[in-house]
């Protein structure tokens, strides 16, 4: 199994205040990997350092990916190595059509050379795939998307620059279940050539349509539990307030 | 300082060089009454074209400068060159005709090349004098005239003085008397009515020579229910002293006729852009500045349409693009003087690296004129901390049934919209030029397809080095 992404003993500290505490993750291509946890953990924040926000300083540790130290890489370096990060809540940018967008993504990470008319071609049926239109493409990047608009627009960003490594931040909240069900199939096809997958959940909804390899429960910064599919179940009929007790009572 | 440096080289090699052109003639610097004498005596004018410009000299020393909007008191009118002429024969039809220094020129900044690809006719102007004008012969056919004033006066004598000045008077500012006095090249444009010209009219402004002013003079004319676009460009070579363009634009709209008027300025950053663009819409006439602003050291410009007949409408696009020591003071007046008009102003500027992007404008309704709306929208981005934006929104409404309406936005890029664009992998400076053209896109649109090509590169040159 190749590594993809190596983890050690990662400390976070955001506006002086530290919020991963030593995290340790490791993801081979191909696998799902789902990262749980109430809200407020930090598990928005671990994707962020991942993907290089300038707010997130890293105070102790290290971020591999592919062998090599990436925490001195741009945002923009480290998505093309092959990272990617679907947002939780993605930004607004106005004029800039989602085609326009994804056409100028297409040409930065996977240099196909393919021309503008080539490309819409096959991104009109990426965008089929997961209930994507015509004129939803032409609309201005994530301006007065809906919430389940926003999840497939960042899905179709997947789909479209085929990365070897994504962290997809909830990208089941504010979706319904037939857009979970497509999101989820689509997912799991970019899977299956390799992606490896960092899923951010609040939920295990998600999880009864795309089967992850491993479960980390992450609380007050760190990876406290970690297990196969049958851990989802276990918190969720009992919450996430039985590890938290678990976790003190230590 | 690398950075200011490479956007300075990048213009130079594009736009910013110069070549070493012979000067067939040439005023001496100074401003006073000799200047025009030879100016006169070489363009052999009419004694009424004469005293016209001696009227106007006199004006432009009565006249304060402007007490108001950018700096201009480093401006030396005596150190500039008023006149220059670099043809023995002006105004060829054929390339082949324009002096191969100046021909290469016009061939760089590629206008031979869009002439032949979108356009009905262009005209091209070397430092004073139009180098080339040419039309296309079923338009000239048609009886639409495209010929410089000098031409335009002596051929087409009756409908040229029946406009010329009336619009901008002489006495109007202080650089609109400049350009009556000193005015050599620019266009003289008639469309006879229901003529409707398909393909832009262009003309082309270049200033070759360090100290040299430029002058040009434009007089449109749409007559009943005709329709045109006109574009206008400019570029000039990067002295290390400063130039200045002063230009008068008079534009006169028909009754039911459209005309769409387009500036893509992109002066080097050494000149002073003073420029003075009215339009009178009569009878249902429709008239669009779309006036877009990157370059020049300080641009006051505030392209106006005065509605003098009910039914007229006005529409007013300004982008301006303030980089470090630019001043771009823009913007657009309204005038209603008529009922039942309608007009729209919408400014957008960008000021980065210090820039400083003012809005100035003024939408006014005279009593009695019911039935007025009028729309006025300035948004301005800024994309650091030592850059500046300002708006000076003038309302002067004497009639209480007017539906006037004015929104202004200040904005800034944030941390959160660069990491967005960055982690989907365009740099910094990407994420920065696609923030910044999705800001004015709504300019672009309006732009013909290929001119939008070119203005979104023009920003993203103007883009680089904007972060270290």
């Amino acid at each position: 199994m190749t590594e993809l992404l190596r983890i050690e003993d990662l400390h976070v500290e955001v506006e002086g205040k530290e919020i991963l505490k030593g995290i340790n993750l490791k993801i081979n291509e191909g696998e799902i990997h789902a990262l749980m946890g109430p809200n407020g953990v930090g598990k928005t924040s671990l994707g962020y350092v991942i993907a290089g926000h300038p707010k997130y300083k890293v105070t102790k540790g290290n971020l591999f990916f592919k062998e090599k130290n990436i925490l001195e890489l741009r945002p923009d370096e480290r998505a093309k190595l092959g990272l990617f990060l679907a947002f939780q809540h993605p930004v607004e940018i106005q004029g800039v059509s989602l085609n326009h967008f994804l056409y100028t993504i297409n040409k930065k990470i996977s240099n196909k050379g393919l021309n503008f008319l080539e490309f819409r071609r096959s991104l009109l049926e990426r965008a089929n795939l997961i209930g994507i239109t015509q004129e939803f493409l032409n609309r201005q990047l994530n301006v007065g998307f809906s919430g389940g608009e926003k999840k497939r627009a960042e899905v179709l960003q997947l789909l479209t620059v085929n990365p070897k490594l994504a962290v997809l931040d909830e990208v089941d909240s504010g979706t319904d279940i037939d857009s979970l069900k497509t999101l989820t199939a689509a997912i799991t096809e970019v899977n299956k050539n390799g992606t490896g997958i960092l899923l951010v959940t609040h939920y295990d909804r998600i999880l009864q349509y795309l089967k992850p390899h491993y479960i980390h429960v992450l609380i007050d910064g760190r990876i406290e539990k970690t297990g196969s599919s049958e851990l989802a179940r276990e918190l969720e009929s009992k919450g996430y307030n039985w590890l938290k007790q678990e976790v003190y009572a230590q | 300082m690398m950075e200011q440096l490479s956007i300075r080289e990048d213009y130079k090699t594009k736009y910013g060089f110069n070549e070493d052109v012979q000067t067939i003639f040439s005023t001496n610097k100074g401003i006073n009454e000799e200047v025009i004498n030879k100016i006169s005596s070489r363009k052999k004018e009419s004694q009424w074209l004469k005293e016209f410009r001696l009227k106007a000299l006199k004006a432009f020393f009565s006249k304060s400068m402007p007490q108001w909007g950018a700096d201009l008191n480093r401006i030396n009118f005596d150190d500039i060159i008023y006149y220059l002429d670099p043809l023995s024969k002006k105004s060829a039809s054929n390339w082949k005709d324009v002096p191969e220094k100046i021909k290469n020129t016009f061939e760089r900044l590629g206008i031979p090349e869009a002439e032949r690809k979108f356009l009905s006719g262009v005209g091209a102007q070397f430092d004073s004098e139009m180098a080339y004008h040419k039309i296309r012969e079923d338009l000239e056919k048609q009886g639409v005239i495209f010929v410089d004033p000098d031409m335009g006066l002596s051929k087409y004598k009756n409908i040229f003085r029946k406009w010329f000045g009336k619009i901008v008077p002489i006495l109007d500012n202080k650089f609109a008397a400049l350009n009556s006095a000193f005015f050599s090249g620019g266009s003289f444009i008639y469309v006879p009515p229901n003529i409707k010209v398909a393909l832009p009219l262009q003309a082309y402004f270049r200033i070759n020579s360090e100290s040299v002013g430029q002058f040009e003079r434009t007089l449109i004319i749409v007559d009943k229910n005709a329709e045109l676009t006109y574009i206008e460009g400019c570029t000039a070579p990067s002295y290390s002293k400063d130039s200045l363009h002063s230009a008068v634009v008079e534009l006169v709209a028909l009754e039911g006729a459209k005309l769409r008027y387009i500036t893509l300025q992109n002066w080097s950053d050494n000149v002073y852009n003073l420029v003075t663009k009215r339009a009178f819409a009569y009878k249902n006439a429709r008239v669009e500045w779309i006036d877009a602003n990157l370059g020049a050291k300080v641009t006051m410009k505030y392209p106006s349409v005065y509605m003098m007949e009910p039914g007229a409408s006005a529409d007013i696009l300004s982008i301006a693009y303030a980089g470090k020591n630019q001043h771009q003071d823009t913007g657009g007046k309204a005038v209603h003087y008529a009922p039942n008009t309608t007009s729209r102003i919408i400014s957008k500027s960008v000021s980065k690296d210090g820039g400083r992007g003012s809005y100035r404008g003024l939408v006014e309704v005279r009593k009695g004129c019911t039935g007025v709306k009028s729309t006025v929208r300035c948004d301005a981005l800024l994309l650091d901390e030592l850059s500046r934006s300002d708006t000076y929104p003038t309302m002067k409404i004497e009639e209480e049934d007017a539906t006037i309406s004015h929104e202004a936005y200040v904005g800034k890029i944030g941390e959160e919209q660069l990491f967005y664009l960055m982690s989907k992998g365009l740099t910094e400076q990407e994420a920065m030029a696609m923030i910044v053209l999705g800001f004015v896109s709504e300019f672009t649109k309006t732009l013909p397809m290929e001119y939008a090509i070119e203005f979104n590169k023009l920003i993203e040159l103007n883009m680089e080095g904007a972060v270290g």
